[in-house]
């Protein structure tokens, strides 16, 4: 990596990051109008496949909850690898001397953001679709945050991988999905103590979750500037 | 013998599936080989691990 | 099958032994190994896995070398990033491979033993059981990103970033669902109370060096296919390449020799 002198420092520059992305996702709207929709019908989805019993879907809320912020979640992050991928935009960042880690948590904070903002609609949807109710909100909250950054961390990390691949669509969902294995089963185990459908410690699986979060921020940060050059075709 | 089924199945699916992949790779093999020259089929000489770390 | 252009003198009499130790396998689990019978010692019945238990010997050698198999293609993709060594990229693809297809045959023949011990094909309560099951799926993930565009360095070291990840994940996942059955599931004991002993530990441990040999002498010739595929690609290239200056040649030569001037003037 070349030794670059920013203006800026690595906060500043993720900042700048984090608002390029949001302002594209602003102007384009792909986030509103394709992945917000796209979650919100599998949460009906849902309701049919489990024949609308309000019962079941009632007890397994957290459990669809969380399914549909993955599956959205992968598109998501399509949307943000893709943003960069067009004219050369990720080798212009760092030809302008960003840091490559500064950048990963930028696009990390980005993507976290949108997830956030889908996945409190998707709250929403299940108090409204599945009659969940939230009795512990700090636990509710605290643990969506966790989460979101273990997947966006995740998701980016992957992402990048395969920026500018054709196959990407299919092999990204291949790949995220089982390694955010762990974070469906205990976001969902969290939130099932929130929402007081299972009898469990809600905290302890939120320990799990930001232990999962910092594992992947961390390798994510340090391994992004390789990242992206074992990616560039 | 108990569970004769389930023996003959779990052995048959072992020894059918290892056996596929190795005439698989036997047969893609070959067809690679005739692209490559004979005298680059063998193993790798250090010579050719040095003009193959192009990075 | 001798005239595989991956075969050799090692490679053919290792896969010889291997054959030889399959037959004298197959003859050790189904003669010389008693089914597992034993009485209960309350009611004076008839317990335990019956002939059932000698699906151990293909299940567990599976088990192993899955396991096995990955734990090179993690150390491998260490290596190709440490020291950008083409060997280990290549060593760490084809391992992933047969590991893969052992991790599937866990699975399966796993699955055919817990239908009558378990009474069921698949056991949520199984830890070991759903590690096996996502380090498969993620295996999968791995031979797709292998099998990405791109030169192959850049393959290379992008596989081999996702070859690392593949181990940490398989540790997060491994402890993460332990805590989750343990939390939510009743446990069953797997074969905890079947003492494992005399000619059933023998065979076991019999299957256990069939299916390494096995495994050595499928990456011997998936090693030479992918280092074929990788010349290939490199000479296949340059052999075009040289066909077509030859082209280019003869069209000058009939050029000049019809008195006109030879296209983009090529000589080479």
């Amino acid at each position: 990596m070349v030794e670059a002198r920013p203006r800026v420092g690595g906060a500043a520059q993720a900042v700048l990051v984090a608002k390029k992305d949001l302002r594209i996702e602003a102007r384009s709207r792909v986030a509103i109008n394709q992945v917000v929709p796209f979650a919100l019908l599998v949460l009906v989805l849902f309701g049919f496949a489990l024949d609308a019993d309000t019962a079941a879907l009632r007890n397994f809320a957290p459990g669809l909850f969380w399914l549909a912020v993955l599956l959205a979640a992968v598109l998501a992050v399509h949307r943000s690898v893709s943003v960069e991928s067009g004219d050369g935009v990720g080798d212009a960042l760092l030809l302008a001397g960003l840091r490559p880690d500064a950048v990963f948590v930028g696009k990390t904070l980005a993507l976290g953001g949108q997830l956030l903002a889908l996945a409190v609609v998707l709250l929403g949807g299940i108090v409204v679709l599945y009659g969940a109710s939230i009795e512990d909100a700090g636990l509710l909250v605290i643990t969506l945050i966790a989460a979101v950054i273990g997947i966006a961390s995740t998701g980016t990390v992957y992402g990048a991988l395969l920026a500018g691949q054709q196959a990407r669509e299919t092999v990204l969902p291949m790949l995220l999905l089982p390694v955010l294995s762990p974070v469906l089963i205990a976001a969902t185990r969290a939130w099932g103590d929130a929402m007081g459908t299972v009898a469990t410690d809600g905290w302890a699986w939120l320990a799990l979750l930001a232990g999962f979060a910092a594992i992947y921020s961390l390798v994510g940060a340090m391994s992004y500037g390789t990242l992206l050059e074992a990616a560039h075709v | 013998m108990t569970h004769l089924v389930y023996l003959i199945a779990g052995w048959g699916i072992t020894f059918v599936a290892c056996g596929v992949y190795a005439m698989s790779v036997m047969r893609r093999s070959r067809r690679v080989a005739a692209r490559v020259p004979v005298d680059r089929r063998r193993w790798m000489t250090a010579k050719d691990a040095d003009q193959l770390g192009e990075s | 099958m001798s005239e595989s252009p991956t075969s050799s003198k090692t490679s053919r009499l290792l896969g010889v032994a291997v054959a030889l130790g399959a037959i004298a396998l197959v003859l050790l689990a189904f003669i010389a190994v008693e089914p597992d019978v034993r009485i209960n010692a309350e009611t004076g019945q008839e317990i335990g896995q019956f002939d059932a238990v000698r699906l151990l010997f293909v299940h567990v050698p599976a088990a192993l070398i899955a396991y096995l198999a990955f734990t090179v293609t993690t150390v491998g993709s260490a290596v190709v990033l440490w020291k950008r060594s083409v060997w280990w990229d290549v060593v760490a693809g084809a391992s992933a491979e047969i590991g893969a297809l052992c991790a599937a045959l866990t699975l399966i023949t796993g699955s055919i033993w817990g239908r009558p011990i378990w009474n069921t094909w698949w056991e949520w309560g199984d830890v070991r059981l759903l590690t096996t099951l996502v380090l498969f799926m993620l295996s999968l993930g791995y031979l797709a990103v292998r099998r990405l565009e791109g030169t192959a360095t850049e393959r290379a070291r992008r596989s081999a970033i996702v070859g690392l990840l593949l181990f940490l994940n398989v540790v997060i996942v491994n402890r993460s669902v332990e805590w989750w059955a343990s939390q939510t599931l009743h446990q069953k004991s797997t074969i905890a109370d079947a003492t494992i002993e005399g000619n059933t530990l023998f065979t076991l441990f019999f299957a256990m060096v069939v299916g390494v040999g096995a495994y050595v002498w499928m990456m011997i010739h998936r090693f030479r296919l992918a280092w074929l595929e990788r010349m290939s690609d490199r000479f296949g290239t340059d052999d075009l390449l040289a066909a077509r200056r030859a082209e280019a040649d003869d069209h000058a030569r009939i050029a000049s020799a019809v008195g006109g001037t030879s296209p983009e003037g090529e000589s080479s």
